[in-house]
């Protein structure tokens, strides 16, 4: 499986550790126990199209936002995560 | 003549093994039956893996619901329960889960008679090995805990861990072996037989076995579920249990249901077959790596998830050469061996790293999922748990904890201590 970082070009995955689904956004710190416990635990878990939180460690560093099938690990788009709190 | 009746069709036994063998093994016959769906069922079982099959069995042996089906989207066996490293274990720390284990592991050791199949059990023990000070000081508590929930555990030291396993690499450079935490009654058992076995002793009690049924809808209405869609037409039922493991977000997805579970690959590779090398199951405490030899003497191993949310069935290479040099480190001898096959099985990680036996906020919904790459191990308990579950409606004192809403009230059960990463479990 490749990746192609927008920094530092087609990488294999290994050079790239993973966090998880890109799409819960963290909750203000005063909401409600629910929407912690959603944030926190709950996820969609799809069988197709995934977009999800990579970091290029091994490169660039920088966080990427990698939208995937997990069906069959083709890597979709790429792009570069800013603007957010990872 | 009655002796033939009450041959295969009773059970097996070496009278019908020889007889079979002197008539030339062309009399064998189909040991369940492949009925049409009825269209209706008091209890609709989704997935007929490990736990599905167990479930039933236990469904109708322990709480005498026999009026059940098994539905499942391919063939009987074809998922995780048929692709795993067949590892039967109790060494877990947490109080929940010790007691748990250890009912599976004593339900494994009486399985062969109590549904009349060989499923070669073999206890020849699983060996966690030790490299430092402070993971033997963990291995003793963890050998504390099992005892007191009655299992059985012993810490070896390194000579002991020597004259057991010769073929150990002792003096590794970088992580010598100080010595290893023995179960004992822990070993392998084998996979496939585990499903024939539960379906057969399943079907011969009444439960309909429904092969290529794949669930695609369940019909929820006012609160309560009335039974599922299929690619064979609507089934109706009073209660509907899910073990779909990997699937398991999939199908819950249909009733409405988010889960606290991601779907990882965890791959397993078998290597050709080589004279006696390893003779218990021997698990790496510097890495995340275990391995076992089969009958055939093909070594059976794998280690970690690949680490990514994948429903492939299949992993990549980089996982692969980490899990090689785990062997080479501990068996030097194995790096000129060739591996015969590799494959991936997607696995339904919870958040915590322990499963959910549990109702749903749906009534006669009830949940069989998050077993990690642990499931096999827990067949026997975990049908045996949600037949209790599933027929009382209450959860049985040894799935107390395994409870869906453990989330929300803060009462997560983790041996690692990981926190919510269901990949680093």
């Amino acid at each position: 499986m490749r990746i192609d970082c927008p920094h530092c070009g087609e990488r294999g995955s290994a050079e790239f550790s993973y966090l998880g689904a890109a799409d819960p956004k963290r909750p203000a710190a005063n909401a409600s126990a629910e929407a912690w416990h959603d944030y926190v635990y709950l996820r969609e878990n799809p069988a197709g199209p995934l977009r999800e939180l990579w970091q290029h460690v091994h490169g660039c560093r920088q966080w990427l936002v990698v939208t995937r099938d997990t069906r069959n690990h083709l890597v979709l788009g790429v792009e570069v995560c800013r603007g957010r709190a990872v | 003549m009655a002796f033939c009746q009450s041959g295969p069709a009773m059970g097996y036994s070496i009278f019908s093994l020889i007889r079979h063998a002197l008539t030339g093994n062309r009399h064998w016959t189909p040991v369940w039956r492949d009925p049409e769906p009825k269209e209706f069922y008091d209890t609709i079982m989704v997935g007929r893996g490990g736990h599905g099959l167990s479930t039933a069995y236990y469904l109708a042996k322990e709480h005498g619901v026999t009026d059940v089906a098994v539905v499942e989207k391919g063939y009987l066996g074809s998922g995780n329960v048929g692709r795993n490293t067949t590892i039967i274990r109790s060494n877990y720390l947490l109080p929940h889960n010790t007691h748990f284990y250890e009912k599976s592991l004593q339900l494994w050791e009486g399985l062969e008679q109590d549904i009349n199949y060989n499923a070669m059990v073999s206890q020849r023990g699983v060996l966690n090995l030790y490299h430092s000070d402070s993971q033997r000081d963990a291995y003793a508590r963890r050998g504390n805990a099992m005892r007191l929930a009655g299992a059985d555990s012993e810490l070896l030291d390194r000579e002991q861990v020597r004259a057991m396993v010769p073929g150990l690499d002792m003096e590794n450079g970088r992580f010598p072996i100080r010595g290893g935490l023995l179960q004992r009654r822990g070993g392998n058992v084998r996979h496939d037989a585990v499903a024939w076995g539960y379906a057969r002793a399943a079907d011969r009690r009444g439960v309909d076995m429904l092969q290529n049924t794949e669930v695609i809808g369940i019909r929820v209405e006012g609160g309560r579920v009335k039974g599922v869609e299929t690619t064979r037409g609507f089934i109706g039922a009073n209660r509907v249990g899910l073990a779909a493991a990997g699937n398991s977000s999939r199908v819950a997805a249909m009733a409405g249901l988010r889960l606290p579970i991601e779907t990882h690959v965890l791959q397993a590779f078998v290597s050709e077959a080589v004279k006696p090398l390893v003779h218990q199951v021997v698990t790496y405490g510097a890495g995340h790596f275990y391995i076992s030899q089969s009958d055939k003497g093909g070594l059976v191993f794998g280690g970690d998830l690949d680490g990514y949310s994948s429903y492939a069935q299949r992993g990549n290479l980089p996982l692969v050469e980490d899990v090689m040099e785990s062997a080479v480190q501990l068996f030097p001898q194995v790096s000129r061996l060739r591996y015969l096959r590799q494959w991936g099985g997607v696995m339904d990680m919870s958040m915590d790293g322990s499963p959910i036996i549990d109702r749903t906020p749906i009534e006669g919904l009830f949940l069989n999922c998050g077993w990690c790459y642990g499931g096999f191990k827990a067949t026997p308990a975990s049908g045996w748990c949600f037949a209790h579950t599933i027929a009382t409606g209450t959860a049985h004192a040894l799935n107390a904890g395994f409870r869906l809403d453990r989330f929300a009230t803060g009462a997560v059960l983790s041996e690692a201590g990981h926190g919510a990463q269901p990949n680093k479990h």
